[in-house]
């Protein structure tokens, strides 16, 4: 192989003697150390190779002879992440929402527990940021139906709404229509005086007489409990209809709807899924989202 | 050896003999490490280098140890680089990670530096300044006082070990580690707080960290200056074939001049000469070859493993006065002189080049950006995250809301209030998402020393239909320092809100 060594006259240093169509290797020596470097790593890693886990086989992996794994590490970190976080979250269960308030540590881990439990349980109802969604109330609105008080979103949470829980809210709107209370063209006047009057919307076809005809019929029928002027009632869950913002969309369409045949929605009640401190850091995490009370 | 004298012996002047003959097989491309064995010089450049080693050493040793009042509860090292703390102290200056950029800046100054003054005056980093080169001439030093100088030392590796030779040697390989503990420990300095860090050092209350690096870099400054040597700057290090694009022939590099030094021949027989060659002033004693601290033959032109550092300049120049010849057969020169000084020309300098030019443009360019931008350096910044889900929400009066988070930067040593106004949108009001009855204005922030403020922020304006834009301002209101960040106020009209209508079905 070395055979057709010859000296390079630029450079005046002899060739490896290997040639590749025609070009030739000078042979610069590196020195003996680099080489017994390279050895010392080389054997380093072999070394490496046996104690750590290195050569897959199939479905499994050599696990190496240390036992190391990097999952187990992970595994062990979550482990410790969450004992520290059990120390924060039962400090947040038992004490009160003042003084919650008062402690920035306590605050901020009952506000981020409050955060990635939301998105996680109440997001896809509710929307991201408690933007809400037609029929899904819009936490962040401050639309309340049962109250917007920290310990108001509490109760909620905790026993929800028409859970059947006997601490659940409850309540229940007759179906005027389907029921045969209201007439159907009294349904249409109810619609025409509650659109004008409440929900700010211009309709052409509503006629001042039905529109005085409207308001007759919900002094009788609506207002014991949506109230006398539309203010709503949280005592019975009467939802605000003199708002801007309406559970079930603010059309005209949605309240004949709903005085025909109700749209009662459901929450669960989520006392049987996380613990009291996670509800009171959901319940701050709602509150603050800009509509709490 | 007496001072002066001039080495006659050691030099090997043919190429190395083909090893082919011996070493067959796959040994022939590695090398025996051939050790050096610098001798001892005396003259300008020498003088130079010892200046510039003690200057570089002193900085080295003593920076840490320099105190800087920065106010109670700051450290007071002037040069701290605290990466604990997320805190860089380079005197008056203190940077925070999101500075960073300032680092960038420097190392592209320094990048551009040294292009330049490799251009001008070859390798003398390498040469004068390079850590390499001063631990190890530092090294040599300690070498040289214990064992002697070139040829005792030479004497002394091929002699039968005696006890003179071993106490020598153990007394050298202490002081070596000694200086290199010094040295790590010293770099260690730069990271914590030097008295505070000596004293836990000493007391085993360091943490592992701190005794791990110290190891290291003793350790590596024992092998590098002590054992590799030239063989780090031949072998390893990068910097040597970079310079190989940024030398031309009118840098001024060390150079033999050829032109006046050929043909050499020893000084017997230049005085007895009778074949008739043309004798140079080179006499072929070999000084410039036993005085280089990595091995090569400068007579050979320009090559790798010249670290430029000009010991070989003072070795010609002694034995130059002592044969009563003039100085400088070898110099600082540039090679386009050299060519014309062989055919009797003289060429004037050439420092002002193209390559010269734009290297020094480019650094004053960095320099005079760094230099602005580092006076105009804000201690207040704010920083503005808007919601995006939801983009804005309508409430209950029918006006809208959107949610920004807000960071305040407040790079003072003083707890400060800031004062958060609006400007624009003249009909909205702020509150602070947990506080949102609070509809105010403007609002009163308060963040501690040295720290970011994070707060989240609601507005609300009544329903303009479309988008605003308007500014964040903030005020710090004790010192007046101030910022603004412009933003935008969403609402239902901008083409983003209605895809959100669409998508949402709400309203």
């Amino acid at each position: 192989m070395a055979s057709n060594i010859e000296r390079d006259h630029v450079t005046g240093t002899e060739t490896t003697g290997h040639e590749w169509d025609g070009l030739k290797e000078l042979n610069t020596p590196l020195p003996k150390w680099w080489l017994y470097t390279w050895i010392a790593c080389t054997i380093w890693a072999l070394v490496m190779f046996v104690l750590y886990p290195a050569i897959p086989y199939g479905k499994s992996y050599f696990h190496g002879l240390i036992g190391f794994s990097t999952r187990d590490e992970v595994a062990a970190d979550v482990k410790a992440v969450q004992a520290q976080r059990n120390v924060m979250m039962s400090k947040v269960g038992s004490a009160s929402f003042d003084d919650i308030r008062k402690n920035p540590e306590l605050l901020a881990a009952a506000q981020t527990a409050g955060r990635l439990t939301f998105a996680n349980n109440c997001q896809p109802c509710h929307g991201a940021g408690g933007s809400g969604q037609v029929g899904y109330p819009a936490l962040a609105a401050g639309a309340w139906i049962w109250g917007g008080k920290l310990e108001d979103i509490q109760q909620t949470l905790t026993y929800g709404i028409r859970s059947g829980l006997d601490q659940a809210r409850d309540s229940q709107m007759p179906k005027f229509g389907a029921d045969g209370l209201l007439k159907p063209a009294e349904i249409q006047q109810v619609a025409d005086y509650v659109e004008t009057a409440y929900f700010g919307l211009k309709d052409k076809d509503a006629t001042p007489a039905s529109i005085k005809a409207g308001e007759a019929l919900y002094a009788t029928n609506c207002a014991a409990c949506h109230g006398d002027k539309g203010e709503g009632n949280r005592e019975v869950g009467a939802p605000r209809l003199a708002s801007k913002v309406h559970l079930n969309g603010g059309t005209r369409e949605s309240i004949v709807k709903q005085v025909i045949t109700p749209h009662l929605g459901v929450m669960p009640n989520w006392n049987t899924r996380l613990d009291a401190a996670t509800i009171k850091s959901v319940a701050i995490y709602v509150h603050d989202l800009g509509g709490g009370e | 050896m007496e001072r002066g004298e001039v080495a006659m012996t050691h030099i090997d002047k043919t190429k190395p003999e083909i090893p082919s003959t011996e070493e067959e097989g796959f040994m022939q491309y590695f090398e025996d490490h051939k050790k050096v064995y610098p001798k001892t010089v005396y003259g300008k450049v020498r003088t130079l280098k010892w200046l510039v080693l003690g200057l570089c050493l002193s900085v080295y040793y003593a920076l840490p140890w320099v105190r800087w009042d920065r106010g109670p509860g700051q450290p007071n090292q002037a040069l701290l680089l605290d990466i604990y703390d997320r805190r860089f102290y380079i005197f008056n200056l203190e940077f925070w990670p999101q500075d960073i950029y300032y680092l960038t800046g420097l190392l592209i100054m320094a990048a551009l530096g040294l292009f330049l003054v490799t251009s001008l005056f070859g390798r003398i980093w390498c040469g004068f300044a390079c850590p390499q080169t001063v631990w190890t001439d530092l090294f040599m030093l300690v070498e040289r006082l214990i064992e002697g100088d070139r040829n005792e030392r030479m004497r002394r590796d091929q002699q039968k070990t005696t006890l003179d030779t071993v106490w020598r040697k153990g007394l050298k390989h202490i002081i070596w580690i000694g200086i290199a503990f010094w040295t790590g420990g010293a770099w260690i300095m730069y990271y914590l707080d030097a008295p505070t860090i000596v004293g836990r050092f000493w007391h085993g209350q360091a943490g592992s960290a701190v005794y791990g690096f110290t190891f290291l870099f003793t350790a590596t400054t024992y092998l590098l200056a002590g054992w590799a040597r030239e063989q780090v700057c031949t072998y390893m290090c990068p910097w040597p074939r970079f310079q190989s694009a940024m030398l031309d022939e009118q840098s001024f590099i060390v150079t033999y001049r050829s032109w006046r030094g050929e043909t050499r021949g020893h000084l017997k027989a230049q005085k007895n000469n009778t074949s008739g060659i043309q004798y140079g002033d080179c006499i072929d004693c070999g000084g410039c070859i036993t005085a280089c601290p990595t091995g090569v033959d400068i007579r050979e032109g320009p090559q790798l493993p010249c670290i430029g550092c000009g010991l070989c300049i003072d070795a010609c120049d002694m034995a130059m006065k002592k044969v009563g010849r003039p100085t400088g057969l070898i110099a600082w020169d540039t090679l386009e002189r050299q060519a014309a000084k062989a055919n009797g020309l003289h060429l004037p300098t050439h420092f002002f080049r193209a390559r010269t030019i734009i290297y020094f443009a480019a650094m004053s360019v960095a320099m005079t950006i760094m230099v602005i931008a580092l006076t105009n350096r804000p201690l207040v910044n704010l920083s503005v995250l808007q919601d995006r889900a939801p983009l804005f929400v309508r409430i209950a009066d029918g006006s809208i809301r959107n949610g920004y988070t807000i960071k305040i930067t407040n790079k003072t040593h003083e707890e400060a209030v800031f004062h958060l106004g609006l400007a624009g949108l003249d009909d909205a009001t702020m509150a602070l998402s947990d506080r949102h009855d609070d509809r105010l204005r403007d609002l009163h922030l308060s963040v501690g020393p040295d720290q970011v403020g994070s707060f989240r922020i609601l507005l609300m304006a009544p329903d303009h239909g479309s988008s605003t834009t308007f500014d964040f301002a903030l005020r710090n209101e004790t010192t007046n320092e101030h910022t603004s960040y412009h933003a935008v106020f969403l609402g239902p009209g901008s083409a983003a809100s209605e895809r959100h209508n669409a998508s949402e079905g709400v309203h």
